[in-house]
């Protein structure tokens, strides 16, 4: 007697199925096999972790409430202008990298530079940065801007590229430069969009900007950084439990804006 | 005829909220100047000013790349894949509750889990990786272990958030149907929801994978195993030529797996 089986449909085939199991378990085994794990370190370790979800739960604002303050700050005026700027700068650099409104060598230069500028990871960059420009928030800035042209830049070339071609054939046709069409035509279609993810890239640039002062690039993240070094947890606690509501509520904000804007 | 000569230019808004939009504009940007300020009270403009001078240098001292010290990289190239991949087999495990105790049709309770669930995965998400490694290094000491679990702690948050969206969004008739036949809860979500939501959920274990990667590079930085442990190693003493060499190893790890889970995610859908 056969009895129903739920179809596979990803990959039909049954001895592909036992194939790509095997390759999985293999690589588990070596994997695995591969993380050496200093047991002992780690039992050590268990009383650190449940002092550190005391201090989670238990957070002490007051110790280095001055360098909280100075670093979350920092850390703020620091998303700002960077997204900003970023802002700003990813506009030209994403309207050069739309296929349909720039000629080829604009496309080719704008592209290549968003990619190189996605490839990096911020902390690679920021530690570029501070050997150039020194330490502090201003090394911070420019990575973050650097970052952001990058993400904005090549999600408004998308946007443009998809857009209804109809209303720029009618602006077009009206005689319109190539400016008039990019502010009556364009403009109008990705606005909407551009400010959503505007404010999501406000989002990523403070959660960065807690990483990159690891590496001095100013920020929350050097005072992070020393209360996690000194075993401090309960200072740690504060200042993450600070990043997550700031998180929380510039989404919730971004999500209010979005909504009003479209 | 006389009422076609009115001078009325056509606009795009009305007076209210034309005035309303530039004292937003204005608000930013009073806001942005107030912001440059503050940050740049500290700025030591004769190291900005300096900056081009010092690139110069420094791109003098960072080329050719020591192509002799590739040899030591191939094992930290390996464990930080390892890194990635067990990381995100972590977080997808530990996620895939999580999305159903917050998605609204599959949740226990909406009034007491979804908001635990809903938390845990904002705090997942608003703590960097290296953050998490930073903990865990202090907690773990420092070895890929530590490395593994921060990058799992980090995308409980990012598939959980995904998954359960998909979750929402799942036909309801199908689910109506499985249930009609006297089917369990757990049963309706094994027949019903999974089957609908596969391959949303392989798409972003693989989109997460690809991220980590790139996360788990620079891990190391804070003594979580893996390539960025040399990185750190080679900055600290200044052997630029080898810090090239591992950041065109990092670049190339990282188009390369961008390039795997696009081909993938492209055969998933």
């Amino acid at each position: 007697m056969r009895t129903w089986q739920r179809p596979h449909y990803l990959v039909p085939d049954k001895r592909w199925r036992i194939a790509l199991w095997i390759v999985f378990a293999l690589y588990l085994v070596i994997g695995i096999s591969s993380v050496e794990v200093n047991w002992q370190r780690a039992y050590e370790g268990l009383e650190r972790g449940m002092r550190f979800m005391e201090g989670f739960v238990n957070p002490n604002f007051s110790r280095r409430a001055a360098d909280i303050y100075s670093g979350i700050l920092e850390s703020l005026t620091m998303t700002v202008t960077s997204t900003v700027v970023g802002i700003l700068l990813s506009i030209p650099f994403g309207m050069g990298a739309a296929r349909n409104i720039s000629p080829k060598p604009i496309y080719l230069f704008c592209r290549s530079f968003i990619a190189v500028s996605r490839s990096m990871q911020e902390v690679i960059v920021a530690i570029f940065l501070v050997a150039l420009f020194g330490f502090g928030a201003f090394a911070g800035f420019l990575t973050l801007t650097y970052a952001t042209i990058g993400f904005l830049g090549k999600l408004l070339a998308e946007e443009i590229e998809e857009i209804d071609n109809k209303q720029l054939e009618a602006i077009s046709s009206t005689g319109a430069s190539w400016l008039q069409r990019v502010h009556i035509a364009i403009w109008p279609q990705v606005m909407p969009r551009m400010i959503g993810l505007s404010f999501y890239r406000f989002d990523i640039n403070f959660r960065e900007s807690a990483v990159i002062g690891i590496v001095g690039a100013g920020g929350i993240g050097a005072t992070l950084n020393t209360s996690i070094d000194r075993y401090e947890y309960d200072s740690a606690g504060a200042i993450l439990i600070l990043i997550i509501l700031i998180v929380l509520a510039c989404e919730y904000f971004s999500g209010w804006i979005r909504k009003w804007v479209s | 005829m006389g009422e076609l000569e009115q001078k009325l230019v056509w606009h795009g808004r009305t007076k209210r909220k034309a005035w309303m939009v530039w004292g937003g504009w204005f608000a930013i940007t009073l806001l942005t100047i107030y912001c440059w300020m503050e940050m740049t009270e500290d700025t030591i403009w004769f190291f900005v000013l300096d900056a081009p001078v010092q690139a110069a240098d420094l791109i003098d001292r960072m080329f050719p790349p020591e192509w002799s010290y590739i040899h030591l990289l191939y094992k930290a190239l390996w464990d930080t894949l390892n890194i990635a991949t067990l990381g995100t087999l972590l977080g997808v495990i530990l996620a895939f509750p999580v999305a159903f105790l917050a998605a609204r049709n599959t949740t226990p309770s909406v009034v007491f889990v979804r908001p635990i669930a809903l938390l845990i995965i904002a705090s997942s998400r608003s703590i960097n990786s290296l953050i998490w490694a930073l903990l865990l290094v202090t907690i773990l000491g420092p070895g890929i272990l530590a490395g593994v679990i921060a990058i799992g702690l980090r995308s409980i948050g990012f598939v959980a958030k995904l998954l359960y969206e998909s979750i929402e969004e799942v036909n309801g008739t199908s689910v109506e149907a499985i249930e009609s036949t006297g089917a369990s809860r757990f049963q309706t979500i094994n027949y019903a929801i999974i089957p609908q939501i596969l391959p949303a959920f392989l798409g972003i274990t693989i989109f997460r994978w690809d991220i980590n990667i790139r996360e788990s590079t620079i891990l190391g930085l804070v003594g979580a195993g893996g390539i960025g442990l040399f990185l750190s190693s080679s900055l600290n003493v200044l052997a630029w030529p080898q810090v090239t060499l591992i950041i065109l190893v990092i670049l190339a790890t990282v188009v390369v797996s961008e390039f795997l889970s696009a081909k993938v995610r492209e055969l998933l859908i």
